[in-house]
């Protein structure tokens, strides 16, 4: 049983090495609390919906989320909206649909099984309308970040003037968690931009929270029986293993006690 | 070998195994006698079974959605991910899986080299494992370009371009891989094809590597040869195969929180971000568990040299049963031995930390010197200590461990009855 502690211990040192160089390299990001980390994490539901105001009324005029449809909106474990919301949600974009039987591509509104309209046609386009640079895809934007949830919210509250010496090109904001501090996008959000239908006060911090919640869904939309089946598989594996242990000690008693 | 004969029982069984002795096998494997001192670091040769096929069957399903296009090899993961049922339970443990087993194959091989489980009688068993190893990395290489992020494109590109180093033919080859003249769509397809063919070629070596095992039996930790079977040995089967399965389990709770709870640690962000030719990331670094090697790779100024010196400290290892000249195959026995086979495991790890770091200043300084003591380690001081290192008394068997307080020079003196 000692050695075998000494490779436990080896395998969690590796762990705790691995993670900690990957945490090695970051600023110190803003901090909050984020209700789907930890063993039982889960969404906010309510979060994860006024996220998605946040997405629709702000980000959305340049960001795209191509991996998205909308009945992703009305599925277990996302937004929950209902199945009516997420009709109604569908209804009010226009979707370019064909060709039709005469060849012709047509519009009409958007239904359940079809992807978040994109808010260019390409990329050149979203490169065009925006000084050279590419809205990225937000999909999975908060897995394709080193910091995660955290570096997106505090990107959002990031901005300020640049401290003195740096000079900044038109159209270059600077924003002390970018990653070189100069980014393309403009500050976007201000106290009380969208009007929340629950209540809640739409601070800059609360935003930023709400997306970033809803980007998390959008890039982990199994997160949460990801963790409802990971603690029962790891519940089952250490019971199953104290069954075999005893079960191991029982048959190498026949030989000698210590195993 | 176990070696009585076996008969069946059945009238049928007789009838089949004299045809295809198929119960023979069975009845070899349940026997094997195997040394009842082995320790948990045996353990590993079944958790790296367990890898093997894992990564096969996860492997197979992943293959049934994913498309190998450069159009729609990111997307088609995205699917994965997102509209298979269980998508992402198996591509999180597809991915993991590849990490659990390189970690499990790191302790498997240094358990041989504290051990000296590469000595004689059983070299082919080690070599095999070292082309085991290196086709492991192929695949993990080719693995990881398919999902066609960022990291995929450019460690592709990165570590394809160490062929041109190759005087003459370099660009050739390089080109011939590429299928074009860049990293694109066809090779993608070809790499996908590989990294479909190479599993089932790491399991044909298995077969050889369990069989050459089989030969003379296990190595153990007092590293003595025994007799078998004997009442130092125990049948496969019970002993030994729960003993495997009580590890494995273990090993699976800390598979099972890697898949769960952070599944994308091991991996790197930007290859979230879909593969763009025009935009190369700021860092690239392979996987963590071949960033030794890279290390060893970057600390040497020229490339064509860097790639030798990457490839000699694989290939180093094939030689290692001759490059070994002591006679007592366990570090129990060897203290001096014991120190640097530690200084060697830190040397690695070290090698493995610069490797993720920016080869310059003090990185690349100390990339320099864990290089230079890797191959000194090999070349200077095993050959060496074999012939000056005055090891301690060892035991005549397992059940008999004679040497209780009072060193037994005799048996000590008389290596060559090790050799027996």
């Amino acid at each position: 049983m000692k050695n075998f502690f000494k490779i436990f211990s080896f395998i969690i040192l590796f762990s705790v090495l691995s993670l900690s160089t990957q945490a090695a390299e970051k600023v110190e990001y803003l901090k909050t609390d984020w209700s789907f980390k930890g063993l039982f994490g889960k969404f906010d539901r309510a979060a994860l919906q006024r996220g998605y105001q946040v997405y629709t009324e702000v980000c959305s005029s340049c960001h795209s989320m191509k991996y998205l449809s909308y009945r992703n909106l009305a599925e277990k474990g996302g937004p929950e909206f209902s199945i009516e919301q997420a009709k109604a949600i569908a209804a009010s974009f226009e979707v370019k649909d064909g060709p039709n039987s005469d060849g012709d591509m047509f519009t009409r509104p958007g239904r359940l099984s079809d992807k978040f309209v994109m808010p260019y046609d390409n990329v050149q386009a979203a490169q065009a309308a925006n000084g050279g640079a590419y809205p990225p895809d937000m999909s999975v934007l908060v897995k394709a970040r080193g910091g995660g949830v955290d570096y997106i919210y505090s990107l959002l509250q990031g901005y300020e003037d640049p401290p003195a010496g740096v000079t900044l090109d038109d159209g270059v904001y600077y924003n002390k968690y970018m990653y070189g501090n100069k980014i393309k996008m403009a500050n976007q959000l201000s106290d009380g931009l969208v009007e929340y239908s629950d209540g809640t006060t739409a601070s800059v911090e609360q935003m930023s929270k709400d997306v970033t919640t809803f980007l998390m869904w959008s890039a982990e939309p199994h997160l949460e029986s990801r963790h409802q089946m990971g603690f029962k598989a790891i519940v089952y594996l250490i019971i199953l293993t104290i069954l075999v242990y005893f079960s191991m000690k029982r048959i190498w008693s026949r030989i000698e006690t210590e195993v | 070998m176990s070696d009585h004969e076996y008969t069946p029982k059945s009238k049928f069984g007789k009838w089949f195994n004299d045809r295809l002795p198929l119960l023979t096998l069975a009845n070899h494997l349940t026997d094997y006698p195997t040394p009842k001192n082995l320790n948990y670091w045996w353990t590993f040769g079944g958790i790296l079974t367990f890898c093997l096929i894992t990564q096969i069957v996860t492997g197979l399903v992943l293959a049934m959605h994913y498309i190998a296009h450069a159009d729609m090899a990111f997307d088609s993961v995205e699917h994965i991910m997102r509209d298979v049922n269980y998508g992402w339970l198996i591509r999180y443990i597809h991915a993991n899986g590849a990490s659990m087993f390189f970690l499990a194959v790191y302790i498997h091989i240094f358990r041989s080299l504290f051990y000296g489980s590469y000595k004689a009688p059983r070299e082919i068993i080690w070599i095999i494992g070292i082309i085991i190893y290196l086709l492991m990395m192929a695949a993990a290489f080719l693995g990881y370009v398919l999902p066609w992020g960022q990291m995929s494109f450019w460690g592709a590109t990165v570590i394809t371009n160490l062929f041109s180093a190759i005087p003459l033919v370099g660009e050739g080859i390089v080109t011939w891989l590429w299928g074009g003249y860049s990293v694109d769509n066809p090779t993608l397809t070809r790499f996908f094809t590989l990294h479909y063919l190479i599993p089932f070629l790491i399991l044909g070596l298995v077969v050889l590597h369990i069989w050459a095992l089989h030969v003379p039996g296990n190595n153990n930790p007092v590293g003595i040869d025994i007799k078998k079977p004997s009442k130092d040995t125990v049948p496969f089967h019970p002993y030994i195969v729960i003993k495997d399965g009580f590890a494995l389990l273990m090993f699976m709770i800390v598979f099972a929180f890697f898949v769960f709870y952070t599944p994308n640690i091991l991996g790197h962000a930007d290859n979230y971000i879909e593969a763009n030719p025009l935009v190369t990331p700021a860092h690239i670094v392979p996987e963590w568990y071949l960033l030794p090697f890279y290390a060893i790779l970057r600390s040497v100024p020229d490339k064509l040299l860097g790639v030798v010196a990457m490839l000699s400290a694989i290939l180093i290892l094939a030689a290692l049963p001759w490059l070994d000249t002591s006679k007592i195959r366990s570090a129990v026995f060897r203290p001096l031995y014991r120190q640097f086979y530690w200084i060697l495991v830190a040397d690695v790890l070290i090698l493995g930390y610069v490797g993720a770091m920016p080869a310059e200043g003090l990185y690349l300084l100390v990339a320099r010197v864990a290089t230079a003591y890797y191959f000194l380690h090999f070349l200077v001081i095993l050959p060496v200590l074999g012939w000056k290192e005055k090891t301690l008394p060892i035991p005549l068997s397992i059940t008999e461990p004679i040497l209780g307080g009072s060193p037994n020079l005799a048996t000590a003196k008389n290596k060559e009855s090790l050799n027996k």
